[in-house]
């Protein structure tokens, strides 16, 4: 460059700027940093930090107002049988969905690393992808049509004869109820439908891994010794279930629509941080229940960390 | 030397990383209008040296000097120095034209200049008409030259060139050797090239720097560090040398200091070949023979302990044997001249 | 969290088939993913208005027309627009910055920058929603549009934060030394080159974003005051059915605003690994 382009240059207040930050990375660093730092650091994590705190006050019996003074007593109402009991029926319902999340996911998965052309491969993986990102609650609201009373369930049921099968089916104690659609059962169908691409996405990146050869080598899924499946693919794809399942347990733990939107009104971890926020005025406990998932899944991570499912995440 | 003359100067530069020394109290300067090669193995600290004149590094001690100026703290936007990267390096979003233009761009020439002067650069190089093309579009000897015009176009007094025919084949290679070279003398620019091979540095350059360690270990004309290494590394890492080590060198009669000495500097004779003035011999059994066409290569086991390579030029056998097989007995015989006295932890 | 997306790797099979169980249950996951949403369509032109009778008796296309006219629904429709487009705007500006910086150097704490940046995506949204609710709270702050935006920008950095950093990846250093080598000081840089680079991760980052905060509706119900987005209707309509038509239609409008941005990030982001499923 010439000497007067130099000149040129320096005259620039923006160009002096440039010259400036280039002569400080720190302070260019900085720069980048402080506003995603501010904002996450400071209203994100600030916030979180505040309703940790907020966990150790509790409510004064008489006045229900907040005592803002640090005290375990929130953790000892949080320890009492109904909310032991929300905490084993919600970690009992996530571990069910991720099983069967695991299920239908697997096959899927499968068969797009394994068979699917490119063209369809790409097609698939885009059909995973698209529930995966979109409308949550229009997807939810899709199963209060399906399985209503009137919906298309108990027509198929009807029309195949098996409506005795339906209704056995909601005789069931506990996990039956009116109809499909006031059911836990229900609540479950709903929770397998809304998280299972989160299960098929790390299976295939899984997947997607393991060597042609080795994959081509072992017996085909359908017609082989069960032996094959379970010694060469499972334990290579098990990594991406185990990483699936960290999304499907979390994000069951953590719901509180589905449960009020399809079901009965046994309470989950979710309902109840909702309840007890807003209608029961009792932020601390919310705050309490809301270390529940946060610990169960600090626990859930470090076996899943111990079994490689990081890799595959 | 005149300093107006001086295109770059090291003056006890280091680079630190970390505790790692990459460039080790270094000086040396560059001549304007010089070929100047820096060679040496990965690690060896040319590299960042290369980017300490680019600006891309800043000496962690001592002063470097661009033209007499001190620019050790000048960004890599304000030297008047270019690059041609390793990996081209061109931008992928942009037309081979708009490439080459972006010197021009930046410092907001016209429109109709900064095409006039791209076309002769795109001349220059010999890819005209290519302009349009985008750079996934050309083959690795043409993003090369596109690299070339681009850093040339600003007229720049250094050029330095980061491994530029790595990538490429061999023939590709040495048809760019040529060219290189023949630019660089129309021109005019000085010319830093970095570079592993040994060949292309010797070929090249007008004067090359021998790095090893983050130091220079030899500063001379390709000759000079040919034929006069002064270490050991220097003796080895270009070309094929023979080190005779000092206790050796005594046992034949050679002196007491260790030497070394070119393969093709050594006459192969039968064992009865006698003594005469000026020489030295050593006798030794053929442990290997190489055949390369042009040449052949002997590795011979002395008899007073260590090997040496012969090489013998295939050209014609006036008088001498055409070909010596292995095991046989030779006597080696060169001339006391053509031994070069290493000097054992020489530091420049 | 993030899933990468991955190319598509060597030729599909010649030689072998799938058996008929695995091709079965590959395409019962991929219609259970999917046939739902075709029965919100079905439904949305269905004459029946009082129940969720199947077949429809009838099919009309009158309540779009409803819906279209109905004044909650358009407020709805409007403020979600409005939370999304400028939540994108922030999560791109705070996204791209916070890779940058994780790209260019490595500093002391990089690695909890990463993990705070994914943090309001990893946790259930009901955290992030209470927490913010009671730091509101706590700060005597009132909902408003910029409470909800607060909610949805941060968890929309990621996304933003993920495409840009993988495309920042797969940029070569040496171009940007060859810009400011040619002459180029950090801005000019920047605008020429790393921008560029960028643009086509950021707008898939951004669609992304977008689509996401669209649709959003644990943390906006700890968010917003009585305003309601989009979804938030849907859910008021759920808990409280009133209007069915008109939330088959609404359900419909949800769908086809958040696909187009998907299906557009998808496309722009086809060729490389850049995260078009970076986890939410």
């Amino acid at each position: 460059m010439s000497a007067a382009a130099w000149q040129a240059g320096r005259a620039d207040p923006i160009a002096r700027f440039a010259r400036y930050l280039h002569s400080r990375p720190r302070l260019m660093l900085a720069l980048l940093l402080t506003p995603p730092l501010l904002w996450l650091g400071v209203i994100y994590l600030g916030s979180l930090l505040a309703l940790l705190a907020q966990s150790f006050f509790y409510i004064d019996e008489f006045s229900g107002q907040v005592v803002r003074e640090l005290s375990l007593r929130t953790y000892a109402e949080l320890l009492t049988e109904p909310n032991l009991l929300v905490v084993a029926r919600t970690v009992a319902m996530a571990a069910a969905v991720t099983l069967a999340c695991a299920l239908i996911a697997f096959p899927v998965a499968y068969y797009i690393v394994r068979y699917a052309s490119v063209r369809l491969k790409a097609l698939m993986y885009l059909g995973v992808m698209v529930p995966l990102w979109s409308s949550y609650i229009v997807r939810v609201y899709s199963w209060k049509l399906i399985l209503a009373k009137e919906g298309v369930i108990t027509w198929l049921a009807e029309h195949l004869g098996a409506l005795w099968l339906l209704e056995a089916i909601l005789a069931v104690p506990v996990l039956g109820g009116p109809s499909l659609s006031f059911s836990m059962f229900g609540t479950f169908i709903v929770f397998v439908y809304i998280w299972v691409p989160f299960m098929i996405l790390p299976i295939v990146a899984a997947l997607e891994r393991v060597p042609r050869s080795l994959m081509e080598a072992s017996a085909d899924l359908g017609a082989a010794p069960i032996a094959t499946f379970r010694r060469v693919i499972l334990p290579l794809a098990f990594p991406g279930v185990v990483a699936g399942s960290i999304f499907t347990f979390s994000l069951t733990l953590g719901d509180y629509i589905i449960p009020k939107v399809i079901g009965t009104s046994h309470p989950y971890i979710g309902t109840v941080v909702y309840a007890q926020q807003g209608v029961a005025g009792n932020v601390p406990l919310a705050a309490a229940f809301t270390v529940v998932p946060m610990i169960v899944m600090a626990v859930y991570l470090t076996i899943a960390r111990r079994l490689g499912a990081f890799n595959a995440l | 030397m005149d300093s107006s003359d001086v295109a770059v100067r090291f003056d006890g530069v280091s680079r630190l990383f970390g505790e790692v020394r990459a460039v080790d109290r270094v000086s040396f300067s560059v001549t304007d209008g010089e070929f100047f090669a820096m060679l040496g193995p990965s690690g060896s600290g040319k590299t960042t040296c290369l980017r300490l004149v680019a600006g891309f590094e800043h000496p962690t001690e001592g002063r470097i000097f661009l033209s007499g100026k001190d620019v050790s703290d000048v960004p890599p936007y304000e030297r008047n120095v270019n690059t041609v990267f390793q990996d081209y390096a061109l931008f992928p979003h942009m037309s081979v034209q708009e490439n080459v233009e972006y010197p021009l761009m930046i410092r907001k020439l016209p429109a109709a200049e900064r095409r006039r002067r791209a076309g002769e650069m795109l001349e220059l190089v010999r890819l005209p008409g290519f302009g349009a093309r985008k750079p996934a579009q050309l083959s690795g000897g043409q993003r090369q030259r596109v690299a070339l015009a681009r850093a040339l176009i600003g007229q720049p007094r250094v050029l330095l060139l980061d491994e530029p025919l790595g990538a490429l084949d061999l023939k590709l290679r040495e048809e760019m050797q040529v060219e290189l070279k023949a630019i660089q003398r129309q021109l005019g620019i000085t010319f830093i090239y970095v570079t592993h091979d040994q060949g292309e540095a010797l070929s090249m350059s007008d004067r090359v720097a021998v790095f090893n360690h983050g130091r220079v270990e030899q500063l001379g004309t390709p000759a000079e560090i040919y034929d006069h290494p002064r270490t050991a590394f220097v003796a080895g890492f270009v070309g094929i040398s023979n080190l005779l080590p000092a206790a050796v060198a005594e046992r034949i009669g050679a002196g007491s200091r260790s030497f070394s000495i070119r393969p093709e500097r050594i006459h192969m004779a039968a064992p009865t070949e006698p003594a005469a003035e000026g020489r030295c011999s050593a006798d030794g059994t053929i442990r290997s023979v190489l055949y390369y066409g042009a040449q052949t290569r002997y590795l011979v086991g002395l008899d007073a302990g260590s090997e040496l390579t012969v090489v013998t030029q295939n050209s014609d056998a006036s008088g001498l044997r055409a070909a010596w097989s292995a095991g046989e007995r030779v006597r080696l015989v060169w001339l006391r001249a053509s031994e070069r006295p290493i000097e054992e932890g020489v530091e420049t | 969290m993030p899933f990468e997306r991955r190319r598509h790797r060597g030729k599909p099979e010649g030689g072998t088939r799938p058996g008929l169980a695995l091709r079965l249950a590959a395409l019962g996951g991929i219609l259970f993913l999917h046939l739902p949403l075709l029965f919100i369509v079905l439904y949305a032109f269905s004459a029946e208005d009082k129940s969720f009778v199947f077949p429809p008796p009838a099919l009309t296309t009158r309540w779009f027309a409803v819906a279209l006219e109905r004044e909650d629904v358009r407020a709805a429709l409007l403020l979600s627009l409005q939370v999304a487009s400028v939540a994108t705007v922030l999560a791109l500006f705070l996204g791209t910055m916070a890779a940058a910086a994780v790209w260019r150097s490595s500093f002391f704490g990089r690695e909890a920058i990463s993990l705070l940046v994914i943090l309001p995506i990893a946790l259930p949204g009901i955290i992030t929603g209470i927490a913010l609710r009671s730091a509101l709270n706590l700060g005597g702050l009132p909902f408003s549009f910029w409470t909800i935006v607060i909610g949805h920008a941060t968890f929309c950095i990621v996304v933003v934060y993920n495409n840009a950093l993988a495309r920042l990846r797969r940029t070569s250093p040496s171009l940007i030394e060859a810009s400011m080598d040619l002459g180029a000081n950090g801005f000019q840089t920047f605008r020429h080159v790393i921008f560029p680079q960028l643009a086509t991760a950021l707008l898939a980052g951004g669609m992304l974003a977008f689509a996401l905060s669209f649709d959003e509706v644990i943390v906006t119900t700890f968010t917003a005051g009585q305003q309601a987005t989009l979804p938030i209707w849907m859910l008021n309509e759920l808990v409280r059915p009133r209007q069915r038509p008109v939330t088959n239609v609404v359900a419909v409008f949800v769908i086809a605003i958040t696909l187009v941005p998907i299906l557009l990030a998808f496309y722009l982001t086809r060729h490389g690994q850049d995260a078009a499923g970076s986890g939410r």
